[in-house]
């Protein structure tokens, strides 16, 4: 039997905009097992990046319950969601998002300055981080200097850096030309297939959905699976 | 100390609005550097007065002189344990630019009078020997090259001579000097008796005494007493401690504590303004930044720490540097101001309060942006990038 890494139960999310209260999910049941791909789909504004959100103790639910791990987030105060995000969460966003300030070695460093670990224990694993992704040589590039690609494998890298069990990626192949997408994609495919880490993708793109186990289809705030072929 | 590397590199995004920020942070504790040390030229004297010493002046006014015969009456008094007087001279060292203060007095008198000078006993015993002999002081030897042996030329400007002429001159018997480095020397002493019998008017008079009190004595007793002893004579006295006779005479020049203190008011205030809106800016353009760093784990605390720290780490570039250069400056304009601003110098304490207001400027000028990125919604921030 497959262990749950991530559980949703009766879980809604309710925004309010202005007077108007907007119902993002509604009720929803979900359970991620370990070592799982899975990509979530649908239109926007069916509630995706709510629902990564709250996987990723960003948000937290109107009602209902998320439990990743040991840790039920929804439960949590927002210092305890910092902490625990810091070592069992990665991010991989559309735009990257790496701070333009620093190298790329340094980006990768980042989660690491929220850990015990020396500058010379830092580096080491920043290094191992970006070699995983292919991008040793780039290690004192400033992101101004990197391709789409090259960029979104260096955040790639500083969601891995730490080790966390899980990876919510947020369009991470929005932003890129289809050889460079189809690079993420593999090196994603590579992270949970080789790394065993639990990866939970939304994403618009049909092709992008195939890299994963299964998809999930996300619309009005609720979810339908879809195994993939 | 992990995070300084984040927080300099954040600091020096923007190379050029950091600089200009910086170089106002600097120009304003450079002022506050150079005005301290004006106005501790000022009132520096004050901090110098020793409580046990007394200074008798005319009742009316400082200018009015007093009669030598009230030496001796007022060392008879009990309470007083030695007693010396001085005059103001006037004159300057061959062009009227070259003005310093000089006093004719007693060699002897004077130097037990202030234990915190220092001069060799042989130089004091040779000009005690020479009646045109002059002391001078080290600050005022070092600006014009003098050396013991030289012939002093002063031209006066109220004290003619008996013959005439308006210039003094006086051979240099000895250099006095002062460890205390809040303590000027550029002034110059020269023998009372050859003055008053030199002089063309005012012979018998001195411009003020200042005394010693016996220990155990109550020195507001001495000066009651001194002051009744020549009540509703030809010139009457006003006797006060050391302090406040500095303090009245600093009065004069007005307050220059007071003008010090809202001149950097105005300049703080315009700082807190630039280096506020420098942070307040830096913070607005990076909330995407922000936000992917709580998103990474930091703590909402943590965010609030980095940007805190980046608005003390401006003001402590600029204040440091200001405050660096500001002392090199006045180091090296001390000498040269020597004799107009005796004790021009920058203490301990302005430094103390320097630094004290770079942190109060680096948190004023952060802690508003730095509160709003602490409470920055990482979820709202991420969807508006």
């Amino acid at each position: 039997m497959t262990e749950t890494l991530a559980r949703l139960e009766n879980v809604s999310r309710t925004y309010t905009r202005g007077k108007d209260k907007v119902e993002v999910l509604h009720n929803l049941n979900l359970s991620i097992p370990k070592s799982d791909f899975i990509a979530i789909m649908g239109p926007s504004g069916s509630g995706k990046t709510t629902l990564l959100n709250l996987l990723g103790g960003l948000d937290k639910p109107t009602s209902g319950s998320v439990t990743v791990g040991d840790a039920q987030l929804s439960s949590m105060s927002n210092s305890q969601l910092s902490r625990w995000r810091s070592t069992n969460v990665g991010f991989i966003f559309q735009f990257y998002n790496l701070l333009p300030v620093l190298s790329a070695q340094k980006n990768v460093e980042l989660p690491l300055l929220l850990t015990r670990f020396g500058s010379a224990e830092r580096a080491r694993r920043a290094s191992i981080a970006l070699d995983i992704v292919g991008l040793s040589d780039r290690a004192k590039h400033y992101p101004r200097e990197l391709s789409g690609g090259q960029e979104q494998r260096v955040a790639i890298a500083r969601a891995i850096v730490s080790d966390p069990s899980l990876l919510l990626c947020d369009e991470p192949t929005g932003d890129l030309d289809r050889e460079s997408a189809d690079d993420i994609l593999k090196l994603l495919q590579t992270l949970n297939r080789e790394h065993n880490k639990t990866i939970i993708m939304v994403t618009h793109d049909a092709q992008a959905a195939e890299y994963a186990n299964r998809t999930l289809h996300c619309d009005k705030g609720t979810l339908e699976t879809r195994v993939a072929a | 100390m992990k995070y300084f590397y984040l927080v300099w590199k954040n600091a020096w995004r923007k190379k050029i609005r950091t600089t200009l920020t910086i170089l106002s942070v600097f120009i304003a504790f450079l002022l506050f550097s150079l005005l301290s040390a004006i106005n501790y030229a000022f009132t520096g004297g004050v901090d110098l007065a020793d409580a046990e010493r007394l200074v008798v002046i005319e009742k009316i006014s400082l200018i009015n002189p007093l009669p030598i015969s009230y030496m001796d009456r007022i060392a008879a008094i009990e309470g007083v344990q030695e007693v010396m007087h001085l005059s103001w001279f006037g004159g300057y060292y061959q062009e009227p630019r070259n003005q310093f203060p000089q006093f004719p007095t007693d060699p002897y008198p004077y130097f037990a009078m202030y234990p915190e000078l220092d001069i060799p006993a042989e130089q004091l015993e040779a000009w005690s020997k020479n009646r045109t002999g002059a002391v001078v002081g080290k600050d005022l030897a070092d600006q014009y090259g003098w050396k013991l042996g030289d012939r002093l030329p002063i031209i006066a400007t109220i004290w003619t001579k008996a013959d005439g002429s308006t210039n003094w001159e006086f051979d240099i018997e000895g250099i006095f000097s002062t460890s205390d480095p809040r303590g000027s020397t550029a002034y110059m002493l020269f023998r009372y008796d050859y003055f008053d019998e030199a002089r063309a008017f005012g012979q018998g008079t001195v411009g003020w005494y200042t005394l010693r009190v016996r220990n155990g004595a109550d020195p507001i007793q001495v000066a009651k007493a001194i002051d009744l002893q020549f009540a509703n004579s030809a010139a009457e006295t006003k006797t006060s401690t050391e302090a406040a006779f500095a303090q009245s005479f600093t009065k004069q020049f007005g307050n220059i504590a007071l003008i010090v203190t809202l001149v950097l008011g105005a300049v703080f205030f315009t700082l807190l303004l630039v280096s506020g809106n420098t942070m307040s800016q830096s913070v607005r353009e990076r909330i995407p930044e922000l936000a992917v760093l709580k998103t990474l784990g930091f703590t909402d605390r943590s965010v609030l720490g980095i940007v805190l720290s980046e608005s003390m780490l401006i003001t402590f570039i600029g204040g440091a540097l200001g405050l660096g250069i500001g002392w090199l400056i006045i180091k090296g304009l001390a000498s040269q101001l020597a004799a107009f601003l005796p004790g021009f110098y920058l203490p301990a304490s302005a430094l103390i309060t320097g630094v004290v207001l770079m942190i109060i400027a680096g948190v004023l000028a952060g802690i508003f942006p730095a509160a709003k990125a602490m409470r920055l919604s990482i979820v709202d921030a991420l969807s508006r990038a």
